[in-house]
């Protein structure tokens, strides 16, 4: 099987605050993997240091075998890793279609075939379609910012799909959505998942909804790997449930 | 894509012809106060994008339309160049001098870009009334020529108002054109959310260069107008004061909307004439107003239209909900992510 | 009595321009003395090193008010200038109108702390603060426009004496001739900034005052009184510019164009020594001055004025939260 990504060693320490400490993991082609830890364990910080918001100390990341640590998140991004934000991030005076080939265009041709080129940049119909996939169509006009919370939740994930992606990190995805919005939004990423061949990381806090959803799961405490395993066999673990209900 | 005429671009079209008949009877003076109207609001666009679209804060626009007026004249009366070639120059050479300056827009942003962008302002100035080799100091440079262009000769105050309202439809259809393309869409989506455009592969640092770059382009182009306009160019029309009042001026007409720039435009540089009769107390009158301007909307005179607008649509909109209630889940407040 | 006047400039026709800070030469104290520097020797260059001192201390007092005011309440006053021109001519302006000079003195100095310390946070700010930074920012832009122009056309477009509270002449010191006046600003300006260093150290409400500089946020749910405190920051702003006001006046004479020289470096000295931190502006302040009169001195008087923007673009450039700033929080 590929490795999509590798994450090799990776160190992040903010003053003598060892936020992430030495953590390894790899991602296999066409996965659905959890990051999953208590409050603080640093899984935000090694998301950042993933995806080139923060520089790591130490350690390496690799993109299919290519070392990527250290570039840009627009540079990333064009390199096929995408991502969704644990905040809402849509474009609120943007269209639902407009946000879609906001997300796409920067993948098609150089920079200045896109300024002669069409106005939509040729995405109109994959935006549809994204927009089909998502069941936003009776939206598609509509300024995002006017969308309901859980709808725009799609949008945002609709949007972290739109280039064809290698691999894309989900930032608790079902942070503050209804049930009813959760169980879509679980449905649509499986689909995307099997249907596409999509590989994904999700951090969530949420662990019914990683425990469904993921095929393995990455367990971090302390800015360690604590366990990593099938979602039975890490949530049967004693480390964990320590970690979990311990303090 | 609606095959609809867009209304901003029918609005351009309309106002067009209008604008072309309407000065004939004005006087020479009066004609003169509407082309310095048009080329101010081709400065400001430029700086709208820089500023309402990009989200920088530049208090360069002046020096800019100082280096197009100054590259113009330069050509025009020492090289003895055409009008049309001398244009292309200034408004190249802005274009290139706005990329050297958008570099610490890369590093620094806001107030910080502000000081940087004021202090080049004065670099420009004191160039400009230092170097008398070249500019003509304090006593400027004179006679700068009106040319004649396909036959046509644009020496008299309403040829050459026409020819400045031609050059400004063409700026006009590049401005809209530039907005509706992908790169006005990455423009403001790195205003709306940097790091959000950054994850979506837009590239900030490049865009954000050419924002820059473009709009002291426009700033150049209305420069390269000005000075046959007025036709003597002395360093004063641009001190760091001109850049402030373009600045006014596009938070006036409102930053960040199409026609901003021609309402503030009208605003900073066609008010002030017809306030002239009031003597001295003009300036005063005009700080007022945009005083008050600003604290009632600080969106500007068009966010005052469109807050009316969007206040109308609010209510049909609540119409239409409370008839179509409930359908869709329990709608949460705004974007209240747990914290990890 | 010899007095510096302001040099006639040339304004050529400028149709449609504001004549706002407009860059000129500036008459800077101590500057008919430094005529033929360039053979200076080192009296001349102690004279200098006082005079910019003076120069600076009043560009300290501006940068202080200046960033207390941003502080606490993100407000970049592009009127700090007018403000310091300002109290002179409200002074002299009540002189006219017939007051004896004491009472003039306190018309204007009660006058204008309560327009431009309270009625400008109250009546411009307070409304205006949530709409961010740059409206703000526009908002002060014109006020300068509106006060300089209603000081011209209100009072006078001419430059006025003010009356010194200092004698003139001259001291020895270390064998150079160094004057009083300067001296004396210097002296005045220092306490001024050492008394309100002592009101924020050794008081409850300075400590309280300084605290919700820092973060207003925090403040704010620590259930200070974050408004008050805001209004206070102004009040001190008002009462720092009428300081530097009265103590240059007497040397640059009283106009209504004053501030635009004061403001654009009060500017400069609190961003060169960090916007964030008082002791910044002080130094900021000092710093600016001793480069503005060496400056005049020792670089191409067509250029002096660019020398402290280039130091300023460094500073930018080089090390942006100022020489002694922190680095303000990012978060990711």
């Amino acid at each position: 099987m590929t490795r999509v990504l590798e994450v090799n060693g990776i160190r992040k320490h903010f003053g003598g605050v060892k936020a992430v400490d030495g953590v390894s993991f790899h991602v296999d082609e066409g996965e659905i993997l959890g990051l999953i830890g208590p409050n603080g364990c640093g899984k935000s910080t090694l998301f950042n240091c993933i995806l080139g918001q923060l520089s790591p100390d130490d350690g390496e990341v690799r993109l299919d075998g290519k070392a990527i640590t250290g570039l840009y998140p627009s540079q990333l991004n064009r390199l096929g890793v995408s991502r969704t934000f644990q905040l809402l991030q849509v474009f609120p005076n943007l269209s639902v279609r407009e946000n879609l080939i906001l997300a796409g265009q920067e993948h098609k041709g150089t920079m200045l075939k896109r300024l002669f080129g069409p106005r939509d940049a040729g995405l109109t119909p994959d935006a549809d379609r994204m927009i089909a996939f998502f069941k936003l169509e009776h939206l598609a006009e509509q300024k995002a910012g006017g969308l309901s919370y859980g709808q725009q939740k799609l949008l945002d994930a609709a949007m972290a799909f739109m280039a064809g992606p290698r691999l894309v990190l989900l930032d608790e995805p079902a942070g503050g959505v209804n049930l009813t919005m959760l169980a879509n939004l679980k449905e649509r990423l499986q689909a995307i998942n099997r249907e596409l061949g999509a590989t994904f990381v999700v951090i969530e806090h949420n662990m019914e909804f990683v425990m469904s959803l993921c095929s393995r799961v990455v367990v971090m405490a302390e800015g360690k790997v604590l366990a990593q395993g099938s979602p039975a066999a890490v949530r049967a673990d004693p480390a964990v449930v320590e970690a979990y209900l311990g303090h | 894509m609606t095959r609809k005429l867009n209304p901003t671009l029918l609005i351009v079209l309309l106002a067009f012809p209008i604008l072309w008949f309407a000065p004939a009877g004005l006087k020479s003076y009066g004609l003169y106060v509407v082309a310095l109207w048009l080329v101010m609001s081709i400065a400001a666009m430029g700086l709208n994008l820089t500023l309402g679209y990009a989200g920088l804060t530049s208090l360069a626009q002046g020096a800019f339309l100082g280096i197009g007026a100054y590259a113009t004249a330069i050509l025009t009366v020492k090289a003895g160049w055409s009008l049309p070639a001398s244009f292309l120059v200034s408004t190249g050479l802005s274009f290139a001098v706005g990329i050297v300056l958008g570099f610490p827009a890369l590093r620094v942003k806001h107030h910080y870009l502000a000081f940087v962008t004021l202090a080049f302002s004065v670099v420009v100035f004191l160039v400009a009334r230092n170097e008398e080799w070249l500019t003509g100091g304090v006593f400027g440079l004179a006679n700068i020529p009106r040319p004649v262009l396909f036959g046509i000769d644009l020496g008299g105050g309403l040829a050459f108002y026409r020819f400045v309202l031609c050059v400004t439809l063409v700026l006009t259809l590049v401005m809209w054109w530039l907005l509706h393309s992908p790169w006005g869409r990455a423009f403001l989506a790195i205003r709306e959310n940097a790091l959000r455009a950054a994850s979506l592969g837009i590239d900030i640092r490049a865009y954000t260069l050419l924002a820059f770059a473009i709009g002291s382009a426009f700033g150049g182009a209305a420069g390269s107008l000005y000075a046959p306009l007025v036709e003597f160019i002395d360093p004063a029309p641009f001190a760091l004061s001109a850049s402030f009042v373009l600045l006014l001026t596009v938070v006036a007409g409102g930053a960040g909307s199409f026609f901003g720039p021609f309402v503030g435009a009208f605003f900073s540089y066609m008010l002030p004439e017809l306030l002239r009769a009031t003597g001295g107390w003009y300036l005063i009158i005009y700080a007022a107003v945009v005083l008050v301007l600003v604290m009632v909307s600080p969106t500007g005179l068009l966010g005052l239209i469109d807050r009316w607008r969007d206040h109308r649509s609010q209510r049909r909109a609540a119409t239409i909900r409370a008839a179509a209630r409930p359908t869709l889940g329990a709608r949460q407040g705004p974007q209240q992510g747990s914290a990890s | 009595m010899e007095l510096p006047r302001p040099r006639p400039r040339r304004i050529l026709g400028q149709p449609l321009t504001l004549p706002m800070l407009r860059m000129g030469p500036f008459p800077l104290p101590g500057r008919e003395r430094e005529k033929n520097i360039r053979n200076a020797d080192m009296d001349q260059f102690l004279q200098l090193i006082v005079a910019g001192l003076a120069t600076g201390a009043i560009y300290a007092l501006a940068a202080i008010g200046f960033t207390l005011v941003w502080q606490t309440s993100q407000t970049i006053n592009f009127a700090q200038g007018e403000f310091v021109m300002l109290p002179a001519i409200l002074v002299l302006a009540a002189s006219h109108v017939g007051l004896p000079m004491w009472l003039a003195f306190v018309v204007g100095t009660v006058g204008f702390v309560l327009l431009f310390g309270f009625g400008f946070k109250r009546f411009l700010v307070e409304p205006m603060q949530r709409h961010g930074v740059l409206p703000l920012a526009i908002a002060t832009m014109a006020l300068s426009v509106l006060i300089k122009e209603a000081a011209k056309n209100g009072f006078s477009a001419e430059a006025q004496q003010f009356p010194s509270l200092v004698p003139e002449g001259t001291l020895s010191m270390l064998g150079a001739a160094v004057s009083v006046r300067d001296l004396a600003i210097f002296v005045v300006a220092v306490a001024a900034i050492l008394g309100l260093q002592a009101f924020i150290t050794h008081t409850r409400t300075g400590r309280t005052m300084q605290a919700t500089a820092q973060n207003p946020t925090v403040a704010r749910i620590l259930g200070v009184p974050v408004q008050r405190m805001i209004l206070l920051t102004f009040l001190i702003n008002a009462a720092l510019a009428l300081v530097a006001s009265y103590l240059i006046s007497p040397v640059y004479l009283a106009k209504f164009s004053n501030g635009e020289h004061i403001g654009l470096a009060a500017f400069i000295a609190a961003i060169v020594g960090g916007f964030n931190q008082i002791r910044g502006a002080l130094a900021g302040g000092f710093l600016i001055g001793l480069i503005d009169n060496l400056a005049a001195a020792y670089v191409s008087s067509a250029y002096r004025t660019a020398v402290p923007l280039v130091v300023l673009v460094v500073v930018i450039l080089v090390k942006p939260e100022g020489l002694l700033g922190r680095k303000e929080e990012r978060t990711v």
